[in-house]
């Protein structure tokens, strides 16, 4: 059971992580050096603080999802 | 047709379909009436926490606020939803297992204790209240707009709707007519973005015709660029904010949507934690599809708005601006008394005001949609000020039946009584909001903003501690959360309201340059430092509480540990 919860943990860290760097780091921090580098009619670190770190948001929850509920059933504690 | 009979039949179709919905949807029990039972499926949910969430200021004034601050109105599009990441990993799971009614309900179960839950309370009703008027608010100046009716008289029609399907319904009525309105509000959201799309890029995807080129093949974003310089404006893909300031208000708004009452509690209403996990990134995947959609508004709304307006003369204006300058959304002053619209950025040279929310008012017209359009987007911000107030209204009568009442001062009290009682705090709140909307305070402005930095400083960190942190006890949390919230009030009354100092004091006399909006952050930071500390020096909390603590870590398992 201490396993189960060190491994949400670990989970919660790895895509915390990923959810600061692409708002707080792309977006804000890092924006003026993307700027320089584009993606079609955008400037990347504009398109990161008006659209990528959504699209990132929502993968992030899906991805969470799927890991919990795949540790849920390693551990035995999923309700069925 | 007319614009005004379209919008009569419009908002009368989507109306009767709420009402409907709420007749088929009668609370019975205390449990449908707080949390439609606990069976509402997860991607209903999502949708419905969508529509609970995106408010009239979402619908009607966020693309307008961007299009004036270009860049810096990314702090608005990241604040508001990477909440929602923060709410699915750190919350929504922990407390669907915790499984009660309310807030402030773990908030004095987790820190044993009845001052913990009035605490939570006052901090519920505070947020709550302040954003509810500015709903009601939002909800009379759509029908003034459209219907031309006086104000009053549109708040009159919100209240008496929000009372028919809250009072009646509860959670439960809610929960589906948010759910319609979920539907209403992105479709006229979606119509008239797509023909812009089209029209200016001939790409029907806007957020792909956000980057897309332009007629005379160059982009889009480096045209606005160019337009906005020429005019004297900062590029619009550059910002004017500073960096400490864009960072403190994002995380603030962030952390505040994960603390916000009434959004936290939909996830006591799906059956399983699993399905509260799911739920969180079903509602972000819905809030996702305006959001992204909102900045491409911005950007094409500000290229026509400057190609329409700027260097032409004012007897060719075209004919939506006639109408518009009659609400007094937007207005010309021929400074140099020369016929033509000079719009810039220096104040003493520039001739054309215009408000916030004409982007997505008058982006139709501007566009030269048809009629039924312009109609369907006075139904679509009625249907987000409605959800939302009703969500709102719904976390103030529960506080006061449950938290208040049958929690504190009555336990003995029979169920029948309860949700007589909730139904009848519910009634009292509507009749609270509509007066607050119709004689709006001068500080509701203010403060609807900042119920985002009121939450961050307060619940955020009370509950992200009492899941993560085993040894978080009573004293700790109270001392972090009246620490943190009373800090966040005393720097909103000092630097926003200026009711110590007779003034607003300037922007250079923020502290560590953030702005009041983005102080939740600090407020935030001091409420868990203080907690940690107190909780330190402080008895560890009892063993139940304890075992309570790590019960709600896992999906399964209710067994005590030795």
């Amino acid at each position: 059971m201490k396993k189960y919860w060190s491994y949400n943990l670990k989970y919660l860290f790895i895509l915390l992580t990923v959810w600061f760097s692409v708002s707080f780091g792309a977006g804000i921090l890092w924006v003026e050096e993307l700027n320089k580098i584009r993606l079609g009619g955008f400037k990347l670190g504009f398109w990161f603080a008006h659209q990528g770190s959504i699209y990132v948001f929502v993968v992030l929850i899906f991805i969470y999802v799927w890991l919990m509920n795949r540790l849920d059933k390693k551990f035995n504690v999923d309700e069925n | 047709m007319e614009v005004q009979s379209w919008t009569f039949l419009l908002v009368g179709l989507s109306f009767s379909l709420y009402i409907g919905i709420a007749i088929w949807t009668r609370a019975s029990s205390t449990s449908d009436f707080y949390v439609a039972g606990g069976e509402v499926n997860p991607i209903l949910n999502g949708m419905a926490t969508a529509a609970d969430w995106m408010s009239a200021a979402s619908f009607l004034s966020m693309a307008g606020l961007i299009s004036f601050m270009g860049y810096d109105g990314g702090i608005y599009l990241m604040g508001w939803t990477g909440g929602y990441v923060l709410l699915a990993l750190l919350l929504a799971p922990y407390l669907r297992k915790f499984g009660k009614f309310t807030v402030p309900d773990f908030i004095g179960d987790r820190y044993y204790s009845n001052l913990a839950r009035t605490v939570g309370i006052i901090c519920a009703l505070l947020i709550s209240l302040t954003y509810v008027a500015g709903q009601m608010r939002g909800v009379g100046i759509v029908f003034a707009r459209f219907l031309e009716v006086p104000i009053e008289t549109g708040v009159y029609l919100g209240m008496g709707l929000v009372f028919f399907y809250a009072v009646l319904g509860g959670m439960k009525g809610i929960t589906y007519t948010q759910i319609a309105q979920y539907c209403v509000l992105i479709f006229a959201f979606m119509v008239p973005a797509i023909f812009i799309s089209i029209q200016l890029t001939g790409n029907p995807i806007p957020q792909l015709g956000f980057g897309g080129k332009l007629a005379d093949g160059t982009y889009l974003l480096d045209q606005l660029d160019g337009l906005n310089q020429e005019l004297g404006f900062h590029q619009y893909t550059s910002g004017s904010k500073g960096v400490v300031d864009v960072f403190a208000i994002t995380l603030a708004l962030m952390a505040g949507t994960a603390g916000l009452p009434h959004v936290i509690v939909r996830f006591f209403t799906v059956p399983k934690v699993k399905d509260a996990r799911i739920s969180a990134g079903w509602a972000l995947i819905f809030i996702a599809i305006l959001y992204t959609t909102a900045p491409a508004i911005s950007a094409f709304a500000r290229t026509n708005l400057i190609r329409a307006t700027s260097n032409i003369p004012y007897s060719q204006v075209p004919e939506w601006f006639n109408h518009w300058e009659k609400t007094g959304l937007i207005a010309f002053e021929d400074k140099n008394s020369d016929g033509v619209i000079q719009y810039l950025a220096q104040p003493d040279l520039n001739e054309l005001t215009i408000d916030n929310d004409i982007i997505v008012l008058a982006n139709p017209e501007i566009a030269q949609l048809p009629n039924w359009v312009i109609a369907l987007v006075a139904a679509g911000g009625l249907a987000a000020a409605l959800s939302t107030a009703a969500g709102l209204l719904l976390v103030i009568s529960t506080s006061i039946a449950h938290d208040l009442i049958k929690k504190q001062l009555n336990p003995a009290i029979s169920e029948k009584k309860e949700l007589l009682l909730a139904r009848f705090a519910a009634g009292a709140a509507v009749l609270v909001a509509g007066y607050f909307g119709i004689h709006p305070p001068g500080f509701v402005a203010a403060t609807v903003a900042l119920a985002f930095g009121l939450a961050a400083s307060s619940f955020f960190p009370a509950i992200v501690l009492g899941v993560f942190d085993k040894r978080m006890n009573k004293q700790g949390a109270i001392a972090g959360m009246i620490s943190g919230i009373s800090l966040m009030l005393f720097y909103m009354i000092y630097f926003k309201l200026g009711w110590f100092t007779h003034s607003i004091p300037p922007s250079s006399s923020w502290w560590f340059n953030i702005s009041p909006e983005g102080f939740g952050s600090v407020g935030m930071l001091v409420n868990t430092i203080i907690a940690l500390a107190v909780s330190r020096c402080t008895p560890p909390p009892p063993t139940h509480i304890q075992q309570m603590t790590e019960n709600i870590r896992y999906p399964r398992r209710t067994e005590t540990i030795a």
